[in-house]
C-alpha cells in the first residue's frame, strides 16, 4: 500500500498533472456551497469544506442520460429501431469525495449490478471511475455515518483516502485503481511514522465528534407489515411538502424515469432521476394509484431505506449517513428520528 | 455487456380488433432478426415491454403461448400515450419488444394437478397463453382436469371469441363462459358475475390450483369463494399490474414492500401477498 505525503501546493500541482490521464471531478466553491465540477483549469479546487451540497452521484449516474437514439418515419430501413448512444467511458476520478458518498455507491451498486441484470451505463461509469476520498476532520452536526457502518475516515468503497493534516496531505492507496492513480501522480514523498500517527489520531478524534447515532441493527428483526401499519407515519408525514429535495440530494436514491424526447425526425430515449415523493411515480394508466396519498409516499421512502433494502440485500440500510436530507428538508423531517421510531415500534 | 434495456426490433404482422368497443386489439409481432425469437424464450405468465420509438414503453402480458411459433402476441387496452399510439399503428410498422420479463405461473407445481382458471375482462391475456400451452398435445398429459371460468361485461367484450367457441367443443377442457348481462336471445352460455359462476361451477379444491386474473373488484369477490371451496392461499395464484419503466427491478417504482412486481412478480400466490403490505 502506497502512503505518500504532499504539501498542499504539491497536491494541486500533482492533480493538474493527472488531467492527461483522467477527467478529474473536484470540489469547487460555488456561491455559498461547494459542488463537484470537472477540473478544467478555470475553477480552482477547494478542499476546505464540510460537505458538498450535492453528492457526486451524478458523475456515475447523471441526472439525465441519453440511453438510445433513433430516427423516425418510414423512409429509412433503420427507422424506429433503437441504437445505443455512444458514451465516453474513459477514466475519471472523483477527488475529495467524502467516505459516506463513496459508501453510497456501494449501496446503490446492489441495485444496478446484480446476478440477474447489470445496468450497462451505471456499471461502466462506475468501473471507469476512481474514488479518491477526503476524510472528514470536522463532521457536520447532521452526520451519522458511524450509525450506518461508516465513519469519517472509512475506507470501504474508496480507492484512495486523503488525510488533511493541516499543512500537508497524507494519501493512502487502497485498491488497484487507487494505486494506479498514485503511480501516475507526480510529487510527494513517502510518509514517515509521525505522519501516520497523526493520521491515526485524526481518525479517532473525528469519529468521536459524531454524536447522533440511531442504531440501525434492530430494523432487521421487525416485520415489514408491522412497521408498514405502524401509527406514526401520519405524524412523520404531516409537515411533508412532497418537494422531493430529500430524494434529489440523497446519494443512495437511485429511482429513475425513462422518457422519449423527439425533435423533428430524430429522437432519444433518456433516463432522468425520479422521486417516490411524486404521485406520478406510481400512477397507473387506468388512473389507479397505489401511493396516491402523501403519507404513503413518505412511508415508502423511509421503509425502502430502512426496511425493504435491509430485508432484500441483508447488507445494512440504504443510507450512508451523510445527513443531507436532514439538513435541507424545508420542514425538518429527520431520518434519524424516523429510524428511532421504527426501532422502538 | 448485454443491454437489458435494448428492445428487439419487430414488425407488426397482424392486428385483430377484439372487442365491440374497439378498445382492445391483439398485435402479432414478428422479429426482424430471426435469431431474436430464440432469445425471447418465454413461459406463460411473463410479460414484455412494448417499445415505440418516440413514445416510450408499456409493460404488457404475453398473450401467445411458447407452443405457437413464428410470432408473439399481445392484447393491448387503449389507455395512455403509448397504447393509444399503438392502436393507430398499421400492419408492417416497425417497433420493439423487450423481454421476456418477470416470473411465470407455477408450472412445475401445477403438474399432476387439476387447474382452475378464473379470468375477467381484458386480464385474460396470459390466461389465454396458459390455456393454449396446457392443451398442446405435448403438455396436456402433464395436467389433470382444466376448468376455465371467464367473464366479461357483455358478449362483445369477450376476448378471443373464436378460440373460446373452439375450446367449448373440446372434451379435455371445461369452459364456463359468462357475461354480466346481455339482451342477445341467442346467448347460449352463462349470465352472472365471475365469482357467482365460480361458486356454481367449481365444486372441489382437491388436488387443484387456481389462477385468478381480473379487475380488482372481481379478485376481491372471487378470493372468498375459492377459500370457501378449500383452496389454501398457497394454491391461489394471482398476477399483478403496476406502473413500470425498466421491467428489471432497477427503476424503483413497482415495489410492494421489498418485492418488485416486475422482477419478483408479476405472479404471486395469495399466501405471499398476505405477507406483503396491501399497497397495490
Amino acid at each position: 500500500m502506497t502512503e505518500r505525503v504532499y504539501t498542499k501546493e504539491e497536491w494541486i500541482r500533482g492533480l493538474e498533472g493527472l488531467r492527461e490521464d483522467y477527467t478529474l471531478f473536484v470540489p469547487v466553491k460555488d456561491g455559498d456551497f461547494h459542488a463537484f465540477m470537472p477540473m478544467n483549469g478555470e475553477k480552482v479546487p477547494d478542499f476546505d469544506f464540510q460537505n458538498t451540497r450535492l453528492s457526486p452521484k451524478s458523475v456515475i449516474y447523471p441526472r439525465s442520460e441519453r440511453l438510445f437514439e433513433y430516427i423516425l418515419g418510414n423512409a429509412d430501413p433503420e427507422a424506429n429501431i433503437l441504437k445505443e448512444s455512444s458514451k465516453d467511458f474513459s477514466p475519471r476520478a472523483i477527488v475529495g469525495i467524502r467516505p459516506c458518498d463513496a459508501q453510497a455507491f456501494q449501496i446503490v451498486r446492489r441495485n444496478f449490478d446484480n446476478p440477474e441484470y447489470r445496468d450497462p451505463w451505471w456499471v461502466r461509469h462506475f468501473e471507469s471511475t476512481t474514488l479518491v476520498g477526503l476524510g472528514c476532520n470536522e463532521p457536520c452536526s447532521t452526520c451519522f455515518c458511524t450509525a450506518v457502518g461508516g465513519g469519517p475516515f472509512h475506507e470501504d468503497g474508496l480507492d484512495a483516502l486523503v488525510f488533511d493534516l493541516g499543512e500537508r496531505y497524507l494519501i493512502k492507496g487502497l485498491t488497484d485503481k487507487g494505486e494506479a492513480f498514485l503511480a501516475k501522480m507526480n510529487g510527494g514523498k513517502p510518509a514517515d511514522e509521525a505522519v501516520l500517527k497523526a493520521a491515526e489520531d485524526l481518525t479517532a478524534s473525528a469519529s468521536q465528534k459524531i454524536t447522533s447515532s440511531p442504531p440501525t441493527d434492530p430494523l432487521k428483526g421487525k416485520k415489514i407489515n408491522d412497521l408498514f401499519n405502524a401509527p406514526f407515519w401520519e405524524e412523520v408525514a404531516f409537515g411533508c411538502l412532497n418537494c422531493g429535495t430529500c430524494t434529489y440530494l440523497c446519494p443512495t436514491c437511485w429511482c429513475f424515469d425513462v422518457q422519449d424526447e423527439v425533435l423533428g425526425k430524430e429522437g432519444d430515449r433518456i433516463r432522468n432521476w425520479d422521486s417516490c415523493m411524486f404521485p406520478l411515480f406510481t400512477l397507473h394508466g387506468s388512473g389507479h394509484n397505489p401511493r396516491d396519498k402523501k403519507v404513503q409516499r413518505v412511508r415508502q421512502r423511509f421503509m425502502h431505506k430502512l426496511k425493504y433494502y435491509v430485508d432484500k440485500y441483508d447488507n445494512g440500510v440504504q443510507c450512508s449517513g451523510c445527513g443531507r436530507c436532514v439538513r435541507y428538508c424545508p420542514v425538518n423531517i429527520d431520518i434519524r428520528d424516523v429510524c428511532e421510531r421504527m426501532n422502538n415500534y | 455487456m448485454e443491454n437489458p434495456y435494448l428492445p428487439y426490433p419487430v414488425r407488426i404482422d397482424k392486428i385483430t380488433v377484439e372487442t365491440e368497443d374497439r378498445n382492445l386489439k391483439t398485435f402479432h409481432f414478428v422479429f426482424l432478426n430471426p435469431e431474436d425469437e430464440a432469445k425471447f424464450a418465454y413461459t406463460p405468465g411473463q410479460f414484455a415491454e412494448l417499445s415505440i420509438a418516440g413514445k416510450g414503453e408499456i409493460p404488457i402480458g404475453i398473450a401467445s403461448s411458447p407452443t405457437e411459433k413464428g410470432f408473439v402476441a399481445f392484447t393491448v387496452n387503449k389507455v395512455g400515450l403509448v397504447s393509444s399510439y399503438l392502436h393507430n399503428m398499421k400492419e408492417g410498422d416497425v417497433m420493439g419488444i423487450r423481454g421476456p420479463l418477470g416470473n411465470w405461473y407455477p408450472w412445475h407445481e401445477m403438474e399432476g394437478k387439476n387447474v382452475v382458471i378464473v379470468g375477467g375482462g381484458f386480464a385474460f391475456t396470459t390466461l389465454r397463453s396458459s390455456i393454449i400451452y396446457m392443451i398442446h398435445p405435448e403438455n396436456r398429459p402433464r395436467f389433470k382436469d382444466i376448468t376455465v371460468v371467464y367473464g366479461a361485461r357483455t358478449p362483445g367484450m369477450l376476448l378471443y371469441k373464436d378460440e373460446l367457441a373452439a375450446w367449448e367443443q373440446r372434451d379435455d377442457i371445461h369452459m364456463h363462459i359468462t357475461v354480466d348481462g346481455t339482451n342477445d336471445p341467442d346467448w347460449k352460455y352463462n349470465i352472472g358475475f365471475v365469482p357467482t359462476i365460480t361458486e356454481q361451477k367449481i365444486t372441489s379444491a382437491d388436488n387443484a390450483i387456481a389462477i385468478v386474473c381480473g379487475p380488482p373488484i372481481m379478485i376481491r369477490f372471487t378470493q372468498p369463494v375459492l377459500e370457501k371451496l378449500g383452496f389454501p392461499p398457497e394454491r391461489i395464484i394471482l398476477s399483478l399490474e403496476m406502473r413500470m419503466k425498466c421491467g428489471i427491478g432497477m427503476c424503483g417504482r413497482c415495489n410492494i414492500g421489498d418485492k418488485y412486481v416486475c422482477k419478483d412478480g408479476p405472479v404471486f400466490s395469495l399466501a405471499q401477498l398476505k405477507e406483503m403490505p396491501p399497497e397495490y
